[in-house]
């Protein structure tokens, strides 16, 4: 701790103390609300207004402004909350631990959302609801993942020790995350290759790309919202006995 | 492009539909219920600080 300057551990230390936290965030959220709908709304304009039709799949295709950026966060998300349970697990940062869980619902949602409407937009285009291929099998794996966490989590009533417990089966799970990503190049399988991270130019049309880059921007500040929403909560919770929750009771009544 | 033609989707109305209103529900969901549930403990916490006065 002594090799980070004092004035870069000091705020990270104000930052992670539970009545800063609570308050900061409050302050944020206006902020991040507009953010999000500048993101969101010239997203979804552009995304089932102005971008063309697809030349294959017709309008069918819209559905991917919502199933890829899903699926992205579904990911990164997944990882935020590993990272965030082994920070709480080596440091015993109560913070971390909050971030860790508050991440696994709206994990599991984003999870949820990108293997319904994959179930949605396969129907038409493939002719069929669900195949047990590697892309959509590990993609379920991953739901059941964080449904584990979040299950986990609820049976331990020491919330300590339930953090604990989380961060390791969350660090488990992360053997789950490149096999998800490398599925559709390391199988063949009925879900179609990656277009837009690929190394050399991805392959889409600007028009289409443009929108869906902001759609995945305004899901990872709906994740930040969501999740400061849910951390709120779960410090409230934890802390309810705390002095800085009675003060801040006493100030309101 | 009419409204009509908008909200047809060239054929996929369902299945276009269907999956941003579900994710609409999901997200707002995820949004609101920590917030009511939040809201809820704080008023439990200050009768209770009321009473122990």
């Amino acid at each position: 701790m002594f090799l980070i300057p004092d004035p870069v551990g000091r705020f990270f230390h104000r930052m992670a103390s539970p009545p800063h936290f609570y308050a900061l965030t409050e302050k944020l959220m206006p902020w991040l609300v507009v953010l999000f709908l500048l993101l969101l709304l010239p997203g979804l304009y552009g995304g089932l207004v102005l971008a063309p039709p697809d030349y294959q799949q017709g309008d069918s295709y819209r559905i991917i402004y919502i199933h890829v950026p899903s699926a992205w966060m579904s990911l990164f998300i997944y990882m935020v909350m590993a990272t965030a349970g082994a920070i709480g697990l080596v440091w015993r940062i109560k913070l971390a631990e909050i971030v860790a869980i508050s991440s696994a619902s709206i994990g599991a949602s984003f999870t949820f959302i990108a293997l319904v409407t994959g179930s949605l937009w396969g129907k038409p285009m493939w002719g069929t609801w669900w195949v047990w291929d590697a892309r959509l099998t590990s993609e379920l794996i991953l739901l059941f993942l964080y449904l584990g966490v979040i299950g986990l989590y609820g049976a331990i009533d020491d919330k300590r020790t339930a953090s604990k417990a989380v961060a390791i089966l969350a660090l488990v799970g992360v053997v789950n995350i490149p096999i998800i990503h490398y599925s559709v190049e390391w199988w063949n399988t009925l879900h179609q290759g990656p277009t837009v991270t690929k190394m050399d130019k991805p392959s889409i049309h600007v028009s289409m790309l443009v929108p869906l880059l902001l759609m995945a921007a305004a899901f990872k500040l709906y994740y930040v919202i969501a999740m400061l929403q849910r951390a709120r909560l779960e410090l409230l919770q934890r802390e309810r006995n705390a002095q800085w929750v009675k003060a801040m009771l006493e100030k309101r009544a | 492009m009419t409204i009509q033609e908008f909200f047809a989707m060239g054929g996929y109305a369902f299945y276009v539909w269907t999956s941003y209103g579900l994710t609409l529900i999901v997200l707002l969901a995820n949004i609101i219920l920590p917030i009511v549930q939040r809201k809820k403990l704080l008023r439990e916490l200050a009768l209770k600080q009321q009473r122990h006065r």
